[in-house]
C-alpha cells in the first residue's frame, strides 16, 4: 500500500503535462496514464507539487482538516434603515423620490388591503382559496421598483405585489380569484394563480420550484435576443429544497444566465419551520457553491431589497451571470386559507413581527420623519384604497363565470377532433340534465 | 443517474459504429461484434436481431435525396431547423460533441456553442429549462440521452409543458418545445436502455408523443414536433439509428402528427404498431399470407397522442380483426387504449376479439430479451388464433 500510496508522476513528465493546458482533459488523462512508467517513491510532502485534477481548481493540503460550515454567524443582513425607518450609513440610502417613496407605501398598504378583503372573502365562502403577503410587501414592491418593466418574472405564489407595483388592475385581481368570464386565464386555475402577458408576469403553478430552472431557459434565450432584458425568479426557503431548485441554480451558473433568484425566507413553509427545511446557513450559503453571486437583506427593508436587486440585476445583464438574494422575513399570515398556523407556531411570536418590525411600518417611519406622510394622508388613502378594493370586489362578484366550452380549448394550441368530440358529447349531456347543472351562473 | 450506466453504452456502442453503417444489417453488425471477441465465443453469442429493416421506396417528391442512416437524418433535421430558424437552440447531455449517438455530430461546429450546448447532467433542469426557454420565444430542442431517463422530468413535462397553455388562458406556452429521447430494444440494454415509456404520457392531455419507424419518418416528423405549436416528445428507436438505412430528402419536409400511415393495404386483419414494432409486423404479414393466406393491413400509427382514431377504425371496419403490439408491458400499454376505442367504434364489426400482443409485465431484462419481446412468432400466433376464431 505504501509503494502504491507513493506512485507519482516523474518530474519531466509533470512538467510535460503542464505545458499541455491547452488539451481537452479527456485527452489529459489518457495521456498520463501511459506514461506512468517513470514512477519513483517519494516519501516528503512536495509543496510546489501543483495538482491537475480537472474537477477543481485548488492547492493540495497535508493535513486531514473537514470544511465545517459556519451556521452560528452567518452570511449578515444587509440593511439601509433600522426599526424606525433611520437610515443607517447614508452612503447606502437609494434617494428615491418622494413621489417614489409614496408609491412605494401606496402599493404596499394596497395589498394589504386587498389581502384582508379577499381573505375575509374567502372565510365567508364567497371564493374558495386564497392566500395573504402579510410582513412580505417590503419584498414585492422593493424588488419590482428594482426592475425594468420589461424584465421577465417568475413567481411561486406569494408576489402579488409585484404584479400590483407594475400596473395589474384590481379588476384583474379579483376576476383571477371569482375565476368569472374577465379572468385572463379563463377560470382554470385556483385562486391566486395571477399571470400577465403585457406586465411579462409568467403565471403561476401550484408545483412548487419548477418555475426556477424555467426561469433559466427565459433568461438563456434572452441573453440570445441581447435586448438588455433580465429574468428574475421568486420562491420560498422551501421551495429551495424542491430539485428543481438545484437544477435552476446550477444550469443558471453554468449556462451564464441573466437572471436573479429571489428566496423569500420567510421561516415556515407551512408549517415546517427552517430547521428541518435545512442545516446550512440558509438559503444564501448555497449560492456560492452553485459559482453564484450571492446576498442576504433584511425583507422588511425596503431600500435593502431594492438597492440588492437593483445592483443584482444591472450586473446580471452586464456580465451575463445569476444573482442570489435571500430576503429574511417572517410570514406573518397563515399559509393559506386552509392553514390555521396557530397549530404549530405562538402567537407572540406572530405579534412581535407584525408589531414590532414590519416593511409598511418601518417605511412610514421613515416617511414620517420627512414629513412625506401623515395622520391625514393615512387615513384619507385607507378609505380610498378600501373604496377601490371594495369596487372591484363587488363587480367581480356580480360578474357570469366563463363559457363552459373553455373547459376544452388551449389544451392543444388547435382544438383536436378527439376534444370537439368531448365537448359535443358534454354539451348533448348537459342539455339532457340541465337542471342539474349550475348552467344559470356561466356566460352562454 | 444516467453517467455510470451510459458510459457502459458508450463503449458498446463504439464498436457499432464500425461495422453498421455500411452493413445497415443488424445480424452482420452481430458477427462483427463476435469476430472481434476471441475467448468465450459461444457464451457470448448473443441472440439474432428479431427484425429486418426495409427501406421504403425512394421519394423524390421534396428533392434530391441522400443516403442516411436514423441518426444521420435526425441531424439533418437538426441541421435544416438551426439554419432556418436563429431562434432555434439545442441542448443536452453531451450533444455538443455530438451525442453518445451521433445525432449532433457537427452541429456545434456549424452553429456556434450558444445554439448547440451540453448541460448539467440534471433531466429534469433540462426540461425545465427547455420549457423557460420556449416560453421566452426560443424554438428548444431538448434532448434525453435515453427514454429510460425521462422520469425525473416528469414533472415539468406532465405539471408544467403539458399545462402551460391552458393554465395560463393562453398567455403563455412552451409550444416550441421538442424533447428528443432514444427509445426502445437495443437487444441488450436492459432495465434502463430498453424502456418505450409512451404510455405514461399518453395519458397526459397537452403534450404530443410521435415515434418514427425510419429515417425517411423520423426526419419528416421531427420537423413537424419542431414546427407544432405545442410541446412534444420524439421518441427515437435507437436500435433503428444505424441499422435503417435509406434514401433521405436532404431539405427541409415534414410528414404530419396525429395521422397514423397505411404501408400495406389487405382484407383479413388489421395490424398497428409503431417504431421498429413495424418491421416485425412487416414480416409477421409476410408470413401470414405465406403460411395461412391471410391479408394484413399494416398501419403505422406514428403519433401516439393525439392518435388518428379514423384511420385505425375505417380500416378494422374493413378487415373485422385488429392485433396491436408494442414492446412496452401490456397492462396500462397504449394498445389498451386502441382496443377499448376501437372496441366501441367498430363493435358490429369486429369479428374477434382484439389481440394485444406486448412486452410481458416485468421490467425489461438483459439476457431474457429474446423471450420478452413480442417478436414475429408471438405475433404470428396471434393472428393464427384470430383467424380461427
Amino acid at each position: 500500500m505504501a509503494a502504491m500510496r507513493s506512485v507519482k508522476l516523474s518530474g519531466v513528465c509533470s512538467q510535460a503535462v503542464r505545458q499541455m493546458t491547452g488539451m481537452n482533459a479527456c485527452r489529459l488523462l489518457q495521456q498520463r496514464s501511459f506514461r506512468v512508467h517513470g514512477v519513483r517513491r517519494q516519501q516528503t510532502f512536495d509543496p510546489t507539487d501543483k495538482p491537475q485534477f480537472p474537477g477543481a481548481s485548488a492547492e493540495f493540503i497535508d493535513r486531514l482538516e473537514f470544511i465545517q460550515p459556519n451556521v452560528i454567524s452567518g452570511i449578515p443582513i444587509y440593511r439601509v434603515m433600522d426599526r424606525q425607518g433611520q437610515i443607517i450609513n447614508p452612503s447606502e440610502d437609494p434617494q428615491l423620490s418622494k413621489e417614489t417613496v409614496r408609491n412605494f407605501y401606496q402599493k404596499m398598504t394596497l395589498l394589504n388591503t386587498m389581502d384582508r378583503i379577499l381573505y375575509e372573502s374567502q372565510r365567508q365562502g364567497r371564493i374558495s382559496f386564497y392566500m395573504t403577503n402579510y410582513g412580505e410587501e417590503g419584498t414585492h414592491i422593493g424588488s419590482a421598483a428594482a426592475l425594468e418593466p420589461s424584465d421577465l418574472v417568475f413567481g411561486q405564489y406569494r408576489e402579488a405585489g409585484v404584479l400590483l407595483y407594475r400596473g395589474f388592475p384590481l379588476d384583474s385581481f379579483m376576476a383571477q380569484c371569482y375565476a368569472n368570464a374577465d379572468d385572463l386565464g379563463k377560470g382554470r386555475q385556483m385562486p391566486v394563480h395571477y399571470g400577465s402577458k403585457d406586465l411579462h408576469f409568467v403565471t403561476i403553478s401550484s408545483p412548487l420550484a419548477t418555475q426556477i430552472p424555467q426561469a433559466a431557459g427565459s433568461a438563456y434565450a434572452l441573453k440570445r435576443e441581447n435586448l438588455n432584458r433580465a429574468v428574475i425568479c421568486y420562491f420560498g426557503e422551501g421551495a429551495a429544497s424542491e430539485g428543481d431548485a438545484h437544477a435552476g441554480f446550477n444550469f443558471s451558473a453554468t449556462l451564464e444566465c441573466p437572471l436573479i433568484f429571489f428566496c423569500r425566507n420567510n421561516g415556515y413553509a407551512i408549517s415546517t419551520p427552517t430547521n428541518e427545511q435545512y442545516r446550512g446557513d440558509g438559503i444564501a450559503a448555497r449560492g456560492p457553491g452553485y459559482g453564484m453571486m450571492s446576498i442576504r437583506v433584511d425583507g422588511n427593508d425596503v431600500f435593502a431589497v431594492y438597492n440588492a436587486t437593483k445592483e443584482a440585476r444591472r450586473r446580471a445583464v452586464a456580465e451575463n451571470q445569476p444573482f442570489l438574494i435571500e430576503a429574511m422575513t417572517y410570514r406573518i399570515g397563515h399559509h393559506s386559507t386552509s392553514d390555521d398556523s396557530s397549530a404549530y407556531r405562538s402567537v407572540d411570536e406572530v405579534n412581535y413581527w407584525d408589531k414590532q418590525d414590519h416593511p409598511i411600518s418601518r417605511l412610514r417611519h421613515y416617511m414620517t420623519e420627512r414629513g412625506w406622510w401623515g395622520e391625514d394622508d393615512e387615513r384619507s388613502w385607507r378609505k380610498e384604497s378600501r373604496k377601490m378594493v371594495m369596487e372591484a370586489f363587488e363587480k367581480a362578484e356580480k360578474r357570469h363565470k366563463p363559457r363552459p366550452d373553455l373547459l376544452f380549448t388551449d389544451v392543444y394550441k388547435e382544438m383536436t377532433p378527439n376534444l370537439t368530440k368531448q365537448r359535443d358529447s358534454m354539451w348533448k349531456h348537459v342539455k339532457q340534465y340541465k337542471e342539474h347543472y349550475p348552467l344559470e351562473a356561466y356566460e352562454k | 443517474m444516467a453517467a455510470s450506466a451510459r458510459f457502459l453504452f458508450r463503449g458498446a456502442n463504439s464498436k457499432l459504429y464500425i461495422s453498421s453503417v455500411k452493413s445497415g444489417s443488424y445480424n452482420q453488425l452481430r458477427v462483427t461484434l463476435l469476430t472481434s471477441c476471441n475467448s468465450h465465443v459461444k457464451s457470448q453469442r448473443r441472440h439474432a436481431a428479431h427484425f429486418t429493416f426495409q427501406p421504403d421506396p425512394v421519394t423524390t417528391q421534396y428533392g434530391p435525396t441522400q443516403k442516411m442512416n436514423l441518426f444521420q437524418s435526425v441531424t439533418s433535421a437538426l441541421d435544416n431547423t438551426l439554419a432556418a430558424d436563429p431562434t432555434a437552440v439545442i441542448f443536452g447531455e453531451d450533444v455538443a460533441f455530438g451525442g453518445v449517438f451521433r445525432c449532433t455530430v457537427g452541429l456545434r461546429d456549424k452553429y456556434g456553442k450558444d445554439r448547440v450546448f451540453n448541460t448539467p447532467l440534471c433531466e429534469q433542469g433540462i426540461v425545465g429549462f427547455g420549457i423557460g426557454a420556449a416560453v421566452a420565444g426560443a424554438t428548444a430542442i431538448a434532448e434525453i440521452q435515453f427514454a429510460d431517463y425521462i422520469y425525473p422530468a416528469f414533472d415539468q413535462i406532465v405539471n408544467e409543458a403539458a399545462k402551460y397553455r391552458y393554465r395560463s388562458g393562453d398567455l403563455f406556452d412552451c409550444g416550441r418545445l421538442t424533447i428528443r429521447a432514444p427509445w426502445g430494444c437495443v437487444g441488450h440494454g436492459s432495465l434502463y436502455h430498453s424502456q418505450s415509456p409512451e404510455a405514461f404520457f399518453a395519458h397526459c392531455p397537452g403534450i404530443k408523443v410521435v415515434v418514427p419507424r425510419s429515417p425517411v419518418q423520423a426526419k419528416g416528423l421531427l420537423l413537424s414536433c419542431i414546427a407544432d405549436e405545442n410541446p412534444c416528445i420524439f421518441f427515437e428507436p435507437k436500435i433503428l439509428y444505424r441499422a435503417a438505412v435509406e434514401q433521405v430528402p436532404v431539405e427541409h419536409y415534414t410528414v404530419p402528427l396525429s395521422q397514423a400511415e397505411i404501408l400495406q393495404e389487405g382484407s383479413d386483419v388489421t395490424l398497428v404498431a409503431w417504431g421498429t414494432q413495424i418491421h416485425v409486423m412487416r414480416e409477421v404479414a409476410q408470413m401470414a399470407q405465406e403460411k395461412l393466406g391471410v391479408s394484413c393491413e399494416l398501419i403505422d400509427l406514428q403519433t401516439i397522442l393525439p392518435w388518428d382514431t379514423e384511420t385505425i377504425c375505417k380500416s378494422v371496419v374493413k378487415t373485422g380483426r385488429l392485433l396491436i403490439s408494442h414492446e412496452a408491458p401490456i397492462t396500462g400499454g397504449f394498445a389498451a387504449e386502441i382496443s377499448s376505442t376501437v372496441q366501441e367504434e367498430c363493435f358490429l364489426n369486429l369479428e374477434a376479439p382484439i389481440a394485444r400482443v406486448c412486452g410481458y409485465d416485468t421490467p425489461f431484462p438483459h439476457i431474457f430479451e429474446p423471450f420478452y419481446i413480442p417478436d414475429k412468432w408471438k405475433c404470428f400466433e396471434a393472428i393464427k388464433k384470430m383467424i380461427n376464431f
